[in-house]
Parts: structure tokens; sequence; C-alpha cells
């Protein structure tokens, strides 16, 4: 209990989940940019994994895949975990509801304080919940509704819960996402930068922000680690040029990127990928 | 006034007549005196407070004997009223006594406040003195002299007064005054009974129970009671308790008012412990939300506070169930509790209250007070008041906020409640948002705790609700304490050793309240209906009385001159109510928001300037002349006057001026006059650069009257100016910066006038933080009515009468909610052809007089003047600057005449911040907002002035000669000054937008 605002950063363990051989199949539910390579995406995963559990020192769990989830891989709509408290969502699209049961056995396993959403009306993907340190920003998408974001609110008592609206089938966290503390990155999109002038203005916080030219690579990991300080799991060079240099603006940060072309295809982002969870032992 | 400065110097040299001369100070407020003596007579002997003064000195003489040497060192110092405290001494002796005590603080009170507590308290405290009650004294002494070390400001000094008066009351209550024991429940749920005689202010039950509570940094503190309809309302320090809760007991809660952000920047441990105790009721109540280890964590610092280090060897289970750590907790968080609490060993309980206010701190909710409220759609909201702004909460989700800085105007009409924002970076015109409170009364508390937010928090001093307002329109209601920035100046004075002090436990039992007992609220006033009647009200308090009146004035001015009550009678009900007609329409108000808060801002500087106008012009009442009138109430009773008066003066209305305010005077002539020594200030002040920024957009509007009696008259004013937009516009800017300096430092509108109020906030919003207003300003602020007579003050009538029911549902919505109906109705008939007239007219006065006064608060060193003048024609109705729904223009022209100039004090230029204002005033026609900046750059203060004058109107106006008129005003107000660019923007719709 350091209290509110602490550690922000601080993660001793990572879910994920092995993405299935449905991860590729064709389904009119899903969004889809491009024709995914199935064995290409899975091996990108598993460097992802690599890098949570050897690189950031995480603990990770691992989940199955299951093939009728295609999916499944992105964790981080089933599930926002903050402090003890892990919140179950209720995924906007339907055909991934079930995800959230694999999602909740793992983190109750955990002994954290598992809330669930009731609620038939409320819809919340975590991909839609930005959480800062000090407030949670809530994507009012698609896959999001009042409700859900309701919820959100009413389980995280401690935080402003702001809500800002996301258009364009996308996810708050499609554009934007935590680098440090204090630090946003934002994408260069109208979208983005009209979410980032509310954001500023709901939150008391003056919160730096860190602007790149394309909104997937504003999808990063941050994380504080004892012996490395600041880390920042971002794009490729190769996915994005032009963004990648930004990141190298960061002093004191260790960057890795880390590849994720395939996923994004299906709309799956870093962050997307895993649950990351402050445990106390 | 001038009086008062003096004294406060008096007092520091003359430590212990400062205990005398605070409450002098108070009675040297002309317009409080009149009703302090009134309360003090009540027990003692009525006396006319204007003799009082005069007699003063002379009393002081022949009184001297019976006064101790202090007070009879007071006498020379004292000028104005007795006291008539003293019961032992013949009447005259104790108005000479008293007086020469009161008189003798020269400090004068600034404030009204001091005026009615200092009379009553004073007689005690000089009792109490001649028994020898040196360390009150001394107290007394010690806190003048941090006020005046912090600022020397009125406001302190008003503070300082009344502290001194409170202490004396403490001290012993009059003997011949009737008193009243009332129930004061602290935070440790313990009950504080006080006898207090009737007639004191706010400010005397609560220096008591500080002093009771042995607190010193009391000003995030206050005392609150539960109104007619069980709602949490603040006893103004300022007013008299009496009339603040009516008919309700007299019980009270202790409470934290101002939540400090940071609490580790509290000077002394028992605030933070006070501090402490509040949260725990209002986590235990769920005012505060907090997660299940929040509620454990701060549990657990909370036992170890009051049970010290947890003993292995307790029964901690056995009575950790007796505590409340959250509105409802299981045996899994008692044993969360116990195990954090485990954790604690060694800390102290200083340290574990710290700990627990830094973790309480950070939750979003802290210090968050919480309105319910519809939105313009109807829909559920919560509007959360804390010290950056103001937040918009959906259920628990946060929708939207408006930081202080994005507010330039803060109003309430009735039951709505609007915020005018600034322009973003892309936008040409302020946008108003309105919300829909349950009631007024709920309206206008929403309002107050707005305006004491901000000035605690974004200023570093606090509006004077300048005695210069007379007129104001709506409440004139400022927050009379110190900010934030004062009381941390003042605590790090605080030179004492750390007071010892009990934790008790907060065991469930103990526990109880919130803070406000529940008070019974039978009384009358609660039925609506009552507003209607005047009568009933009039029985009940003077601001019934002037509700009345306002009805009258609403009626028409003829009946209005029938009504005029004595000026007392005028002020008492002008303190009180605030007529405000027009009501309804508040969504298209949002809509059309922008109009609408135009309309209030103009209402506003109406209010100011007319005081300022009436004061100069009339020596009749107002302030300058008036002795006795020298209480806040008075003053702004007759400010209310003056302003109706005004407008009367532009046309129909000098008529319906002497009419309406019977003090108010000949609005016109006064009103110029007092626009021209307005000028006069502001040029005196001249140190700054001025750059006026006159944006005259010409649009129809319906101006909605709003605003309490005086506003009605004001409104008048309005209608009558509607004919000269322009120059209204002008004026209006003018008078609406001196308006908001005046008052948004202060938040001027009264109280009193439940209807309606606005305020400014002056606040750095985007500069500083801290804005310092500038008394200055209010004095500049004090905008002529020039009689407008070419215009045509078509409207002028309709509003009048509209405006005067306004205010008179107001005030009889202040007393009694039933008002409101009325006022509903009238307001929305008003608002469809009122309000365009009310502003018109009120623009029309304003013109007139407002563009020359426009003001700068501070003199200009560099003298930069940009006017422009933007025209809008609207159709008719047309409210143009709406947020939302913009109207349609068909021609849009903009014309820049730029002239090169200038200082290096432009707008980009380096420098700090001193200040920034932004004034709005609004008529039927005109919408005036001027921005003033000051700058320091360099050691050198820069004054700028943009006006942007929006004048909506019917195609018949020519630009060319609106924007002559609007130059000239700015030059001719501000002669010292440059005008640096005059913008024309032209926009003329094609269709009228049923605005309706």
């Amino acid at each position: 209990m350091a209290g509110l605002m602490a550690d922000f950063g601080n993660f001793t363990h990572a879910v994920v989940r092995a993405i299935p051989d449905s991860f590729a199949k064709e389904d009119p539910r899903r969004k889809k940019t491009a024709e995914v390579d199935l064995a290409k995406a899975q091996r990108e995963h598993e460097l992802y994994i690599e890098v949570l559990r050897h690189q950031l020192g995480l603990r990770v769990l691992e989940l199955p895949a299951d093939e009728n989830l295609p999916d499944c891989a992105f964790v981080e709509d089933a599930a926002v975990v903050c402090g003890d408290t892990a919140l179950i969502t209720r995924p906007g699209s339907d055909i991934r509801r079930k995800e959230t049961e694999a999602v909740k056995m793992v983190l109750k396993e955990m002994n954290l304080n598992i809330v669930e959403i009731d609620d038939q009306s409320a819809t919340l993907d975590g991909g839609d919940v930005l959480f800062t340190g000090r407030e949670f920003f809530v994507g009012l998408s698609e896959r999001t509704n009042q409700r859900g974001a309701e919820i959100l609110a009413d389980t995280f008592k401690d935080y402003a819960v702001s809500v800002v609206p996301v258009q364009n089938g996308r996810h708050l966290k499609s554009f934007c996402s935590m680098g440090g503390p204090d630090l946003i990155i934002i994408g260069s999109s109208e979208q983005a930068q009209r979410a980032l002038k509310i954001m500023k203005q709901m939150s008391d916080h003056r919160y730096d922000k860190l602007t790149v030219p394309d909104d997937t690579a504003a999808n990063c990991i941050y994380v504080h680690l004892p012996d490395k300080g600041h880390v920042l799991l971002h794009c490729t060079p190769e996915e994005f040029p032009e963004s990648a240099k930004v990141f190298e603006r960061l002093k004191d940060y260790v960057l890795i990127p880390v590849s994720n072309a395939e996923k994004v295809k299906v709309d799956g982002a870093l962050t997307c990928c895993s649950v990351l969870i402050h445990k106390k032992v | 006034m001038t009086t008062e400065v003096a004294s406060e110097t008096e007092v520091k040299k003359e430590p212990e007549k400062a205990d005398e001369q605070p409450v002098a100070a108070q009675q040297q407020d002309g317009e409080e005196e009149p009703e302090q003596l009134a309360a003090v007579q009540d027990g003692v002997t009525p006396r006319a407070a204007s003799p009082h003064a005069d007699r003063k000195s002379k009393e002081a003489k022949g009184l001297s004997r019976f006064l101790p040497p202090w007070l009879k060192r007071q006498k020379s110092l004292s000028r104005t009223e007795p006291s008539e405290d003293r019961e032992d001494k013949t009447p005259t002796e104790e108005q000479q006594e008293a007086p020469p005590s009161e008189e003798a603080s020269p400090q004068e009170a600034e404030r009204d406040e001091s005026h009615s507590i200092g009379s009553a308290d004073t007689q005690p405290a000089k009792e109490e003195k001649g028994e020898g009650s040196p360390e009150r004294i001394g107290d007394g002494k010690e806190e003048e002299d941090l006020l005046e070390s912090k600022a020397g400001e009125k406001d302190e000094g008003k503070l300082l007064k009344l502290e001194a008066e409170v202490e004396k009351s403490s001290l012993k209550p009059a003997k011949k005054m009737k008193t009243v024991t009332c129930q004061v429940t602290l935070l440790d749920g313990s009950l504080l009974p006080c006898e207090l005689e009737k007639r004191v202010r706010g400010i005397v039950l609560f220096a008591k129970v500080c002093e009771h509570l042995n607190l010193l940094e009391k000003d995030y503190f206050g005392l609150c009671y539960k109104d007619h309809a069980d709602q949490k309302c603040w006893l103004d320090p300022a007013k008299e308790i009496k009339r603040q809760i009516r008919n309700c007991p007299w019980q009270f809660a202790f409470s934290v008012k101002f939540y400090p952000p940071d609490p580790s920047q509290l000077t002394e441990d028992i605030t933070r412990y006070l501090l402490c105790l509040q949260l725990r009721q209002d986590i235990a109540s769920g005012r505060l939300p907090c997660s299940f280890v929040t509620h454990s964590l701060l549990g657990s610092y909370t036992l170890q506070a009051e049970m010290g280090d947890h003993d292995p060897d307790g029964h901690c289970l056995d009575y950790i169930s007796d505590f409340q750590f959250a509105p409802s907790q299981s045996k899994e968080m008692e044993e969360k509790v116990v195990e954090l609490y485990k954790t604690h060993r060694g800390m102290s309980p200083a340290q574990a209250d710290a700990q627990f206010l830094e973790n309480a701190k950070k939750l979003s909710m802290y210090g968050v007070d919480l309105h319910h409220a519809k939105d313009s759609e109807g829909v559920d909201i919560m509007l959360g008041v804390c010290a950056n702004g103001l937040l918009i909460y959906k259920d628990r989700l946060r929708i939207n906020r408006f930081a202080w800085p994005k507010i330039l105007k803060i109003s309430y009409k009735r039951s709505n409640f609007y915020i005018k924002i600034r322009p973003g970076e892309a936008e040409q015109f302020e946008s108003s948002v309105g919300f829909k409170l349950p009631n007024h009364r709920a309206a206008k508390r929403l309002w107050k705790v707005c305006v004491e937010h901000h000035t605690f928090f974004r200023l570093v001093t606090p509006e004077q609700p300048p005695k210069a307002r007379f007129l104001t329109l709506g409440s004139k209601f400022r927050y009379s304490g110190r900010t934030q920035a004062q009381t941390r100046e003042a605590s790090t004075l605080i030179d004492r050793p750390a007071p010892h002090f009990e934790r008790c436990s907060s065991k469930r039992l103990s526990r109880s309240l919130d803070g406000a007992p529940g008070l019974g609220m039978d009384d009358q006033s609660g039925a609506p209906g009552q507003g209607l009647t005047p009568g009933a009200k009039n029985g009940r308090d003077p601001a019934l009385e002037l509700s009345s009146d306002s009805k009258d004035l609403d009626k028409t001015q003829e009946d209005v001159l029938k009504h005029q009550a004595s000026i007392s009678e005028l002020k008492r009900n002008f303190m009180e109510s605030t007529p405000e007609p027009q009501p309804s329409q508040w969504e298209k108000r949002l809509t059309a928001s922008p109009a609408t808060s135009l309309r209030l801002r103009a209402q506003a500087a109406f209010e100011e300037e007319v005081p300022s106008s009436s004061v100069l012009s009339s020596p009749v009442a107002v302030p300058t002349g008036l002795p006795a009138a020298c209480t806040t109430s008075v003053s702004a009773a007759e400010g209310d006057i003056a302003v109706g008066s005004p407008p009367a003066a532009a046309h129909v209305v000098e008529k319906a001026l002497p009419r309406a305010d019977g003090s108010s005077y000949s609005g016109s002539d006064a009103g110029k006059t007092a626009e021209d020594k307005q000028k006069s200030d502001t040029l005196e002040q001249a140190e700054v650069e001025i750059e006026e920024t006159v944006v005259i957009k010409e649009v129809r509007k319906a101006p909605k009257v709003e605003v309490t009696v005086p506003e009605v008259v004001v409104t008048i004013a309005v209608t009558e100016k509607e004919p000269e937009e322009k120059t209204g516009a002008e004026a209006e800017g003018r008078g609406d910066e001196g308006v908001t300096q005046r008052g948004s430092t202060s938040s001027d509108s009264h109280s009193e006038s439940e209807d309606e109020a606005e305020y400014r906030p002056q606040a750095p919003g985007e500069s500083i933080d801290h804005i310092k207003e500038v008394p200055e300003e209010e004095e500049e602020l004090a905008v002529e009515a020039q009689p407008l007579e070419a215009e045509p003050a078509a409207a002028p009538p309709c509003p009048t009468t509209e405006e005067q029911e306004s205010p008179l549902k107001d005030e009889a919505q202040n007393g009694h909610p039933e008002m409101q109906s009325p006022q509903g109705s009238v307001e929305e008939d008003e608002e469809d052809e009122g309000e365009p007239k009310l502003n018109g007219d009120a623009s029309r006065a304003e013109t007139e007089g407002l563009p020359q006064v426009i003001c700068c608060s501070e003199p200009p060193v560099v003298k930069t003047e940009m006017v422009t003048i933007s025209d809008t024609f609207a159709a008719q109705k047309t409210e143009i600057s709406t947020t939302e729904v913009p109207i349609v223009h068909t021609e849009t022209k903009t014309i820049t005449y730029e002239a090169a100039q200038v200082d290096g004090a432009g707008d980009g230029e380096p420098g700090v911040l001193m200040t920034a204002q932004t004034i709005t005033s609004e008529s039927l026609c005109t919408t005036t907002t001027t921005h003033i900046t000051k700058t320091l750059k360099g050691g050198v203060s820069e004054t700028r002035i943009e006006k942007r004058i929006v004048i909506s109107g019917d195609s018949d106006i020519d630009h060319d000669q609106a924007l002559a008129r609007a130059i000239k005003e700015a030059k001719e107000q501000h002669p010292d000054m440059s005008v640096t660019r005059v913008v024309v923007h032209k926009e003329t719709e094609v269709m009228e937008e049923g605005k309706d």
C-alpha cells in the first residue's frame, strides 16, 4: 500500500495468451486490414513474450490459445488491473466475450480482487482504458459504452475516470499510451490530437506529451524496472521509421523495439498482448 | 473608505486600539453601520446611523470620561458611529463609546460585515476590556497585525475587524442584547453551545468556535447550517446569522470549507487534525469515495493516530468495529486495517494524520463539492467545485472539466447556472455553458461556492465587494475571507508552541454528523408561493421587502416609484435579494449562451457601474455621501438602486431610476459623473499600458433580465441603451471591466440576490494563477450611465417591468421559493422579449456611460489601445455567441485598423503576468467583453485592455458610426492609452433563427 499513484510502471507479472491458428482466419466480425501470416504472427508473439520475460524480468503467465477465440491473444481487452484489483471486462465484440474467462481464472489465482461486470448493457474493452498512474481515461468507442465506463469508475473509486470519445472503430489506445509517469505518447492523426486535447482538458494534471507521426506507433509499453529504470517497448524502425526516431529523444530510457507487424493487421497493438500486474509478494 | 486605510495604519500603531479599531472599522463602513446599529439597537436603543457618524467625534469627546483610556485614544481615530453595546452607560454614552472604538478603526470597514458585528460585538468587547480581557484583545491585535502584514487589504481589515468583534462578542454578550443559544457540532462530533447576541454576524460565532478549538488556520473552515430544504449552506461570516438561517434552528456544523490541496503545507498539526476529522466524516458518509485498499489504509492511519501503536496483546478487533472506516465495512476490511495498522508502529499521531492526508488528498473526489444539476438536455449530472475549477460528472464519470482559468464568468439566474468559457485559440467567441439546478437556491448556492473557491484558491487577494458596487444587479456576494495565499502567508507568522489538543476517538458513536446537524427547517419560506407575496417576505426579512419592491419595479416604473422603499429598506432588499426575471429559457441561453452570458455580464457590469455612477453623480444616496449607508448591505442596496437608475438616466430611465431607486437619483448624470470619476481613476492609475480592444458586434440578442431588483433597474437601463448599441457596448465593456475587476475578485454579487448573480473570475486564467484584483479597478469600473437619448429605448419599458418583476421574484426566491414560479413565467416572457430588451437597455445605459467608463484598472505606462469593432448584424433576436448554436451569418466582414505601436508590451511580450481579468457585460444589444491583462515587464507594468463589443441589432446600425463612437469612447476613457488596433467584424445574418 504505497498509496495512490505510487509505483507507476512497476510490474511483476504479465499475463499473455498464445495465438490460435484461427488467428488468421477470415471473420467478418473481426477487423482486418491485410492478410495475416499466421506463422509470422506467432513468431512475433513469441518474441514479444521473450522480451517480457527476459528483458523486463516479469513473471509471465501464459494462457493456452483457444481456437474458438481468434483474438484471444489480445488479453488486454479482457481485464483492467490496477493495484490489487482486477476488473474483468465485458468486451464490446460478442465473439470475444468468452476471452475473459481464462483471464479471470489466472487473475483469481493471483489473489487479486476480482470485479466482474454483471450489467448486460455494459461493454468495456481494456484497450479503451488508459491508466496514467493518476487517473483513468476511458475511450467511448464501438467497444466501450458509457455504462462500461461507469463500472470502471465504480471499481476504481480512488481515481478520476474521464471519458474520451473515440471514433472509427478504434480503441483509445490505438493511438496513445503512457510513456512514463507523466508522459503521454500520442499519434499525429486528427483523432489522436483531438483525444489528447480532451484528455488535457479533463485532467487536473499536466502531462508531457510525445507526439509520433504514426498512430499505431504511439502504442507502447512502459515499465519501470528497479535495475534499468525507464524502459519502453515500442515499434521497430522497420515498421515506422519516422516514429521510431522520435523515441530516441527519450533520454535515460532503455528502448526496446518490438516487432508487431502482423498483429497490427488485426488491430493488435503492443499493449494489447499482455496484462501487466504489480503484485507484491 | 479612505478613512479605512488610515485606520489600518493607526491600528498598527496602536495595538491596544487595534481591537477596538477593527470594530470601529466595521462600523465605519457606512453601510454596515446602519445595520449594525440597528442590530445593536435592538438590544439597546436605536439610533440614526448617519448621526452617529457625525456624532462620533463629538460624542467621543463628551463620552471620553466614560471611556477607558484606550477607548479614548480610539475616539480620535474613530470617525464613525458609536457602538450601542454598552448597556451600563447611558445610551448616549454608549453610543459615544462604541463609536470611538468603532470609529477608531480607520481600517474602515471596507466590509459591511464588520459593521453589524462590530456594533454589537464592540460593546461587549469594551466591557470585557474594561473588565480586563487583555488576552483577547491581544489576540485581536495579533490577528490584525497578521492581516495587515499580509496585504493591508480591505478584506483582511474587515476580517480583522470582524474577528475583533467576534472576540469582543465572545467575551460577553451585551447584557441588553437578546441572546440566543446556538449549538455547533464540531468535527469530532461534540456539541459546542454558544450564547450569541441575536444580531451578530456569522463571524462572531465562527470566531468563538475557532477560539474554542484553538485554531489559527481557520480560513479553510466554515460553519454550515441546513436550510429549510435540508440543504447545507455556508454561513456567511459577513452577514447576520439571523438573516441567513431565518427560521431555522440555530444549529451549525463546523466544517472544512476549502480543502487544502496540499495539507502538508498547513502550518499546524491541529489544523491537519481537524482536516482529518472532516475527511473521516467524508469517507464514512461516502462523500469521498475510496477503494477498499484506500479505506483500509486510511483507517489504519486513523487507528494509529487515535490509538497509538498497535498493542499486540490488545484486542484490536474487539473495538475496531466501533470505528467506521467506510460507509460499509466488512470484516475483511477491518482485518486489513489492523494488518496495516501494525505496520505503523512508532508513528506519532501527527505523523499518522499527515500520512492520512497524503493519501486522502490524492483521491479524485478530495475537496470536490458536488451539486446535482441537469445539463441542457435534461440529463442528470453533477457539478463538482474544487480548487482547480469546475468538474462535470455524469454518474461517476468525469465528462468535462473547466479549470478556473478557462472560466470567464460564473453566473446564475433563477435556477440556472452558467459559466462563460474563454474562447479557445481558434475561437472567436466565448461560449457559455448552462446547467439547470433543482431550484434557484441551489443555483445560488453553487454560484457562491464557485465564487468562494475561485477566490480562495485562485486569487492572491479576495476581490472586494466594492462599495462602489452599490448598483450591483445580482448578488453582491463575495468571498470575504482570506485567500489560500493569504492564509498561508499568515500561517507563516504563527508563532506559538504547538497547541495541545486531544484527539478524541472517532468511534462511530462520536462521529455522527457530517457537519451539519440536522436542522429543522420548518419555516416559512420554504413555501415557494411566498415569494409572490411580498408582504410576507417583508415581514420576515428586509430582503423580502426588497422583493416586494422589486416586484413593484417589475410592474412599472410608476409602481416602482411608489414602492420605493426607504433607502434603508432598499439596501436591505438589495442585499438579500436579486431579482431575476428571466428564467426558463436557460437552455436557449445555453445555446445562445454567449448572449446570455453577455447579458449577465452586462447586468453585472451595470450594477457595478451604476453604483459607481450613482455614487459619483448622486450625492444622494449612495456610497459617497452616505454616511448612514455605510454598511455593505446598504451600499449594495444603493448600488442596486443606482444601477437601476443609471439605465433610467439613459432615457426613460432617468425617470424610472428615481422611481425605482429612489435613492438612485438621476441615473444618467450620476452615471456620467461616475464614469468620469472612474475614468479619472483609471487614468490616475496609469503606469500600465492599456490596450483596449473593442470588438463591437451587432447582434440581436434577446437579453434576459436577471438579477435582483437592482438589476431590474439596470435592465431598464439596458433597454434604453439598446439604441446605442455600440456605445453601450463599449460602455458596457468598460463597465464590465470594472465590474469584473471589482466583482470578479470579490465575486460580487450579493449573495442575497438569489436569483441572479454573476462572478467573473479575474483569474489569471491564462497567465498566472493568482490574479490580484485592483481595487482601483473597482473605481474605474464605475461606469457612467451616459444618457443615450439618441438610442431608442424601445424595449426599455418592457424590460423594466419584466426585470422588476424578476427581481421581486428573485428576492422572493431568496427567501421564498414560491417566487420562482412566477419569475419563471415572467422570465420566459422577458427572455423572449425582455431579454433582448433588457440587454439592450442595459447596454444602452452602459453604452452611454460605459464607454467612457472603460476603465483600466491600472494606469497604463505604455499607452496602447486596441479597439476592435466587429459588428454582426443578426436578426433582431438572434443571439450570436452561443457555444453550440451558431447563428446563421450571411455576411462577414472584418476590418482591421492597426496602429503600429507600441511598446514592447504586446501580447506576446514576455513579462510577469500580474493579473488578467475578463469582464463581460451584456446588454440587450450589446455585449462587451473586456480582457485586462497586466504584465510586469522590466519593472514596468503594462496594462492591456482588449475590448470586444458585440452589437446585435437590426441592420439599421450604422457600423461606421458605431466604430467611430467606440473608438472615440475608448480614447476618452483611457486618455493615457493609445489604441493599438481596431478590428471590425461584421456579421449579417440573413435569416433570423428562431431564437426561442
